[in-house]
């Protein structure tokens, strides 16, 4: 083994082994590689060997890496605008300090003048700030207003809000052996017998840190896989069984493999007597939801439900992984309810080769919850939404997204005066609906800071101010996957050059924070800092975790049977009643049936059949591809010439009725907005649903207002409505609106 | 002549690119022109649920077997990048063992 973790050449060049987590690339998977430096400049990336998960691998976004750090147009030096040239392309480059000098007095007199609360900070989705958005608000400004703008919440925070509900446990993730420095090969290690891949495709999207080539790790193993998606993918064409399930009505679909399992006994009774609380309701409930009665629901025919029911009634241990699909959706969490259940019941809870769980605190967790010890509880109970929707705001820290948006267009009930925007670039297709709502609504904040690699639409549109931010390779770190909710590994994230006068996320929560709530930032640096985070819970410090490279803690399996999921040490699950909660005292208490419950799309040819004749397609978007990280790498020239245009998915059935080719520009259109794709036809779509991509803009187009690089043409989030949300705030229909498709005429 | 060439179990070959852009990275090949390239056959439906859909990288002109990393005792840059580990570099004779062990859904490159 050859660990060091920088090595020196002759040459003068030198290489230093890091781990990735965006900005740019991905989610915090952490996938090892060296950086090769010349001259001060990155020439070259490789993928680490000896990494126990990417083994080597490396995706094309971490390839082109030296592409996005050294790229023409990165910004790399603070930069102020005029108020009044919002919109324009008239920045001046600053210090530091003068961005202080700015920023400091104005946050202190909102304060004083109009309170904390008129400050708010948005989020985005997946990068590294995710950790560090929180208590840049709370303890480096002093804000109770955290937003991550998404209606309902819709990405990972209503799976880790139902987990916390109904398993009182960490997030849950297929077993792939991430924590065994052996992997497979670990004696401890099962393999699945089978994976089912419910609205994901991790291939692409590596989700929340799970490696998603792992699949193919174990399919070559013998795993076998079974797919639970609206179009065909290229894993569906792997896999034994695929439900083409219509988009949205995925909760009919689990509660029918649930009616299977329960009526044909299929089901571990042991599991079910000692950990479920709710058995008999939930069995109760399930015989509303026949196979027959489900396929008309779901389009999946009666004889494949009860085939993947029995499959996964009779195949231990088999591993569900839920995806995106659970969240985008107003009936999501009875679907997450519906799954873990299943789950549940089937006994592939925290079982070698099944689901494993995640402790109830998030590892490294606990100094960000204590942030919010800034605030006062006068202050914490001002939190926009916070009232109004406990579900949400019990597991989540942060405002409610939809009534942010209201507070914002209203003034009520108080209103908003300054946004910061930390690594978000929202009005892009990316964690908002109704972007362009959302755009004029912004417009009303009196001060704008926005942080991020590069000139975005978001920032040209509302920064007063720009903090520019390294890439994961010019600023130590660490990353830890699930962001600790089930960590498989932490990985050292090391500083192995410098480009132009950036400041990493850490950086500028302490610094700020020094300056404005100096005792809550008691770290001389940021090794301090990450020293003091790692040291009470794994017992080695920052320069000990570069030294590792990469560190996977123990893991241990069935902790319900070991007292290790409540704080009082008992067995059990951290739940209300102790046990797994197949019917939920949560979300009874909170007005919403206790059980899982199936409840058709807001749009749909069912639920608004007029209005299906005029928009008779139905609508899912955001899939991933190799080459994106939500709305990064579009200026990145070796990604795009792979991946060139936004693009529409249409059956060729569908294609021919509408005049439509294969690379003609389509019209995408419904009663809430517009915008403009590619049209690829594949027979992997059914023929009434079609699929469209996010997070599209154009660097290469005009950079100010109107155009802002092109905001606007390929926003598929346009047509998708504002606060079309679940009862209990979470959930939003991005995969499941309709809208018609006509061919652009030139 | 070379006596080696490239094994792809296009079985799991993902279509994830990667192979492509660590060629360019590893032989400097502007854009436009590849070292290797990947392709694609179809979906189209076979029969009941079967598909058929296949990623195949192919080496180009410009694909020398990364002759200095082997020559360092490395993989292919193309090998040892990929997501899906479908690729395998060496002796003809011995990928030919491989394939023939395998049956099915396996091509060699001489390139």
């Amino acid at each position: 083994m050859n660990k060091e973790w920088k090595k020196e050449y002759e040459d003068g060049s030198y290489s230093v082994r890091t781990c990735g987590w965006s900005p740019p690339g991905d989610h915090p998977v952490g996938c090892g590689m060296k950086l090769h430096i010349k001259d001060g400049k990155l020439i070259k990336v490789e993928g680490d060997a000896e990494h126990p998960i990417s083994q080597g691998r490396l995706c094309v976004r971490c390839l082109a890496l030296p592409e996005y750090v050294h790229h023409p147009s990165r910004i790399t030096s603070p930069m102020k605008r005029s108020i009044d040239d919002r919109g324009k392309d008239k920045w001046t480059k600053i210090s530091w300090d003068e961005a202080w000098d700015i920023i400091v007095p104005k946050i202190k007199q909102l304060k004083a003048d109009h309170g904390a609360e008129s400050i708010v900070v948005f989020g985005g989705t997946g990068r590294e700030a995710c950790l560090y958005y929180y208590p840049l608000g709370f303890a480096s400004i002093g804000t109770p207003n955290v937003c991550y703008p998404l209606s309902g919440w819709s990405c990972y925070g209503p799976r880790c809000a139902i987990t916390d509900y109904i398993l009182g446990a960490g997030y849950p993730e297929i077993d792939f052996a991430g924590t065994f420095p052996d992997r497979y090969d670990n004696p401890e290690f099962t393999l699945p017998k089978y994976i089912v891949e419910w609205g994901k495709n991790p291939l692409m999207s590596n989700p929340d840190g799970f490696y998603g080539h792992s699949i193919i790790d174990m399919m070559k193993l013998g795993t076998k896989i079974i797919s639970i998606d609206p179009r065909i993918t290229w894993l569906g064409t792997r896999s034994e069984y695929v439900c083409q399930l219509r988009p949205g009505s995925d909760t009919a679909l689990a509660m029918a493999f649930l009616n299977v399992i329960i009526n044909e006994d299929l089901y571990d009774h042991e599991f079910v007597d000692q950990w479920c609380y709710g058995f008999d309701e939930l069995k109760e409930r399930v015989q509303e939801y026949t196979p027959e009665k489900v396929e008309e629901i779901t389009w999946v025919p009666k004889q494949t439900i009860i085939d993947v029911a029995r499959i996964i009634g009779q195949n231990s241990p088999t591993a569900i992984q839920w995806g995106l699909a659970v969240d985008e959706n107003p009936n999501g969490v009875q679907l997450g309810h519906a799954l873990l259940s299943l789950a549940a019941i089937t006994g592939n809870l925290d079982v070698p080769g099944g689901i494993t769980l995640g402790a109830p605190a998030a590892l490294l967790g606990k100094w960000r919850v204590e942030t919010r010890s800034n605030l006062s509880e006068e202050l914490w109970d001002k939190r926009i939404g916070a009232k109004e929707w406990p579900a949400l705001s019990t597991a989540m820290a942060t405002t409610h997204p939809d009534e942010t948006l209201d507070t914002l267009e209203t003034g009520k009930p108080y209103k908003l005066r300054m946004g910061w925007f930390n690594s978000s670039n929202f009005i892009t297709a990316t964690c908002s609906a109704q972007p362009d709502r959302w755009y004029k609504a912004l417009k009303s904040l009196e001060f704008n800071v926005v942080q991020d690699c590069f000139m975005t639409p978001t920032a040209m549109a509302f920064a007063d101010i720009f903090l520019p931010l390294p890439t994961f390779a010019e600023h130590d770190g660490v990353v830890i996957t699930h962001f600790g909710r089930n960590p498989v590994f932490l990985g050292a994230m090391n500083k192995a050059f410098t480009v132009g006068d950036c400041k990493s996320d850490i950086e500028v929560c302490i610094e700020l924070g020094k300056k404005l709530h100096p005792d809550m930032w008691p770290f001389d640096s940021v090794e301090d800092f990450f020293s003091k985070q790692l040291k009470p819970e794994l017992g080695i410090d920052f320069n000990d975790l570069r030294e590792m490279g990469v560190y996977q803690p123990k893991y241990t399996y069935r902790k319900h049977e070991k007292g290790l999921l409540r704080a009082d040490g008992e067995p059990g699950f951290n739940t209300v009643t102790g046990q797994v909660e197949l019917t939920s005292t949560l979300f009874e208490a909170w007005g919403d049936d206790a059980l899982p419950y199936y409840k058709e799309p807001p749009y749909s040819p069912i639920s608004t059949p007029e209005l299906f004749k005029e928009y008779p397609l139905i609508l899912t978007t955001g899939a991933r591809t190799f080459t994106s990280f939500h709305s990064e790498h579009r200026h990145m020239p070796s990604l795009r010439e792979i991946t060139p245009d936004p693009i529409v998915e249409l059956n060729p059935e569908t294609a021919v009725l509408l005049g439509i080719n294969e690379g003609d520009w389509v019209d995408l259109e419904n009663m809430f907005g517009k915008c403009k794709m590619k049209a690829h036809l594949t027979p992997c779509i059914h023929p009434k649903v079609v699929h469209a991509v996010h997070g599209w803009w154009f660097p290469e187009k005009p950079a100010e207002e109107p155009s802002l690089y092109g905001v606007w043409d390929s926003n598929i989030n346009k047509l998708v409505p504002h606060k079309h949300i679940g009862k209990l705030g979470f959930g939003a229909p991005f995969k499941q609106m309709i809208c018609k498709a006509t061919k652009r005429e030139a | 002549m070379s006596s080696n060439g490239l094994l792809i179990d296009y079985e799991y070959c993902t279509g994830c690119h990667s192979c492509e852009v660590a060629c360019k990275n590893e032989h400097n090949i502007p854009r436009g022109k590849w070292g290797i390239k990947l392709t694609e056959v179809g979906p189209w439906k076979l029969t009941g649920d079967k598909w058929e859909w296949n990623y195949v990288p192919v080496p180009t002109s410009l694909c020398d077997l990364c002759e200095d990393r082997v020559g360092k005792g490395e993989k292919p840059s193309c090998v040892h990048h990929c997501l899906g580990k479908a690729m395998e570099y060496g002796p003809v004779e011995e990928l030919a063992k491989k394939m023939a062990a395998k049956g099915k859904k396996m091509v060699m490159f001489v390139p």
